[in-house]
């Protein structure tokens, strides 16, 4: 039992850490554009796919990577991600900034269609193997099995969330994206590079959504055009969860969903004598979604809400 | 705004000559498509029942402004309704005159079952709920088998008749299509122009400013739920009997977007923009459907360079309907 709860937790630690880098991208758009980028997921797919070819080119055999090749792999795929990231908001959405806010929405929906229908021609639309980016040891703790992937995507994800906090609290250039994502028109009235803090955040979002594809994909050994949709989902849903424009509040929702997914897959059957099977974790998560919207409409770390910046004023 | 727009709207008219050349060319292509080949009449059947969607979908979006993308859910409610009520699931063998108001019923309560959540929340914060609230559904869907069949949906449905007269073939379920979608088309139109429109207008364009003026925004949102949740729930039980099969893969949360998609491409608030942009998204994959793969591709394309090119979509809100009545009847 004890055995189950330590496996269940490192479990959930480990999905938590990859949906908290692919959330992080999200709520740093809404924050500085109050728009919500559906085409994020298909950054973490590109992620795993960047990667994939970055380790076709260097070495001939994927599977037989050493840790160098694999270093470099993990490392130019996210910088490679993030570039496709700054290239898609300057094409994309800047044209669109003046207009409605449904218009970068549905011009995100737009690239991501594209995207997931340009990796389909170009690598086949099958599911294809993806080599583990870490040395596959098990360890036994307290009777459960934790292995050292699991460490691996917690440490690294852990490492990149670090990174992100000290580039957006102790950095200047975090001070200009923060200035931008508090009040965008009196940031550029002050002389702030608003367009450059922009590219920052299109820059950072999709390098971690990147690396947590790369990790999603070494977890599960397999990737597939069409991976990002329900992952991107989760991680949307966490975004929210935790208040979305807020840095801290996407890592709790992601933690968050991410334990009540693996608790669910767990006590759902067993609560309900059977009669609810595992498939309706993503009910509990979308639940649990609708009522903390309930009681706390902007999110749990989320800032109050705004009048101004919520309603879809004179837009339509 | 709006309101500004509307008067002026009201007192422009489009040139008699191609008003009566719009109203020409459609009556035309409607009368003509029944004697097409079975696979035009298909395809016109299923730009039907998307544009029956949109009618209802730009209500929420269009009228009152709140972001829902969680839409397809109340036609999966109407297309179950029909699955369930005529065939040998539970061995209910109802006709579709009797299904229909079911149906209607069931997703007008679903739409207010929606909505009182909800009212609290605005803008992106709806968004995300009600896409949650389409997701459950569809889970449910997938896993009730007792119910719904499951993943494999319900096969073998009941061929649809009106009084004795049998509708399953394509040129019939046309005529039940176009002669439904005409009369919501006009329903949602005058709608649009009674004092509850102009409620939802006074919503969209600002809220407190709304309640400030004594409009009860509980109601005038809740009806704005349930009225396009049972024009979603009606345009599912046509598309149950005519495909005379139904799988929780036909309402997944890429058809709601596809909905919004086509409001907003064609022109939000505006009946004939939804004919356009339905005609955009739905007849293109026909045409380009030869180049399969590269079709999506392209379809991903054409809409991030059509929302860049026109974010107000192809038929602005003034050119209404109303325009187009005034250019025939020169008033």
């Amino acid at each position: 039992m004890l055995g189950t709860i330590v496996q269940q937790t490192f479990n959930a630690l480990t999905i938590g850490a990859i949906y908290a880098l692919i959330a992080l991208g999200y709520t740093m758009v809404y924050g500085v554009l109050r728009m919500i980028n559906f085409a994020h997921s298909e950054m973490f797919m590109l992620g795993a796919y960047a990667a994939f070819m970055l380790l076709a080119m260097t070495v001939g055999d994927v599977g037989a990577a050493g840790a160098f090749a694999l270093t470099l792999a993990f490392f130019g795929a996210i910088l490679l991600v993030g570039g496709v990231g700054v290239g898609i908001e300057r094409l994309a959405y800047k044209p669109l900034r003046k207009s409605s806010r449904l218009a970068p929405m549905l011009s995100s929906l737009g690239v991501s269609l594209a995207l997931v229908a340009a990796t389909q021609i170009m690598a086949g639309p099958q599911p294809q193997m993806f080599p583990s980016f870490f040395p596959v040891t098990r360890y036994s703790v307290m009777g459960g099995t934790i292995t050292s992937v699991q460490i691996g995507i917690l440490v690294a994800a852990l490492v990149l969330m670090g990174g992100l906090y000290v580039l957006v609290n102790r950095s200047r250039l975090g001070v200009i994206v923060r200035a931008v994502s508090e009040n965008r028109p009196t940031a550029q009235l002050l002389g702030i590079n608003v367009n450059g803090a922009i590219s920052l955040v299109f820059f950072a979002g999709p390098v971690l959504g990147a690396a947590g594809g790369i990790l999603y994909a070494s977890y599960y050994g397999i990737m597939s055009p069409t991976m990002g949709a329900v992952v991107g989902l989760k991680a949307f849903t966490a975004a929210i969860l935790g208040g979305i424009g807020s840095i801290p509040g996407a890592v709790l929702g992601a933690f968050i969903l991410a334990f009540v997914e693996v608790g669910g897959t767990a006590l759902l059957p067993l609560l309900s004598g059977g009669y609810l099977g595992t498939e309706y974790r993503d009910v509990l998560a979308f639940a649990i979604l609708i009522l903390v919207l309930l009681f706390r409409p902007a999110g749990l770390l989320g800032e109050p809400v705004s009048e101004e910046s919520m309603v879809y004023k004179r837009e339509f | 705004m709006a309101v500004a727009e509307t008067i002026s709207a009201g007192r422009s008219r489009v040139h008699p000559a191609i008003a009566w050349a719009v109203l020409a060319a459609l009556v035309a292509l409607i009368a003509v498509t029944p004697f097409l080949p079975n696979y035009y009449i298909r395809v016109a059947n299923s730009l039907m029942i998307y544009i029956l969607l949109g009618i209802g979908l730009n209500i929420v979006i269009g009228y009152a402004g709140l972001l829902d993308l969680g839409f397809v859910a109340f036609y999966a409610v109407g297309a179950y309704t029909y699955a369930m009520l005529s065939s040998a699931q539970l061995d209910l063998h109802l006709p579709l005159l009797a299904i229909l108001p079911i149906a209607a019923c069931l997703g007008a309560g679903m739409g207010i079952l929606l909505g009182i959540p909800v009212l609290r929340l605005r803008g992106d914060y709806l968004a995300i709920v009600t896409l949650g609230f389409g997701e459950i559904i569809r889970i449910i869907l997938n896993n009730m088998d007792w119910l719904t069949g499951g993943p494999q949906g319900i096969a073998r449905l009941d061929k649809a008749s009106v009084l004795g007269v049998e509708i399953a073939r394509p040129a019939e379920i046309y005529g039940l299509l176009v002669v439904t979608v005409i009369v919501a088309g006009i329903l949602v139109w005058r709608l649009e122009r009674s004092i509850l429109g102009k409620a939802w207008a006074a919503i969209r364009e600002d809220q407190d400013a709304a309640r400030g003026v004594g409009i009860n925004t509980t109601t005038a949102k809740l009806a704005a739920f349930a009225t396009s949740a049972t024009i979603a729930s009606i345009a599912g039980v046509i598309f149950a009997a005519s495909q005379r099969f139904v799988s929780p893969e036909s309402f997944t949360l890429q058809e709601s977007v596809l909905i919004v998609l086509m409001i907003v491409i064609g022109g939000i608030g505006n009946i004939l923009g939804i004919v356009v942009g339905a005609a955009i998204l739905i007849l293109l994959p026909e045409v380009l459907r030869e180049f399969s793969e590269w079709r999506v591709l392209f379809l991903g394309l054409l809409m991030v360079v059509l929302i860049i090119l026109r974010p107000a979509g192809i038929v602005p809100r003034s050119l209404g309907p109303d325009k187009l009545i005034r250019g025939l009847f020169g008033k």
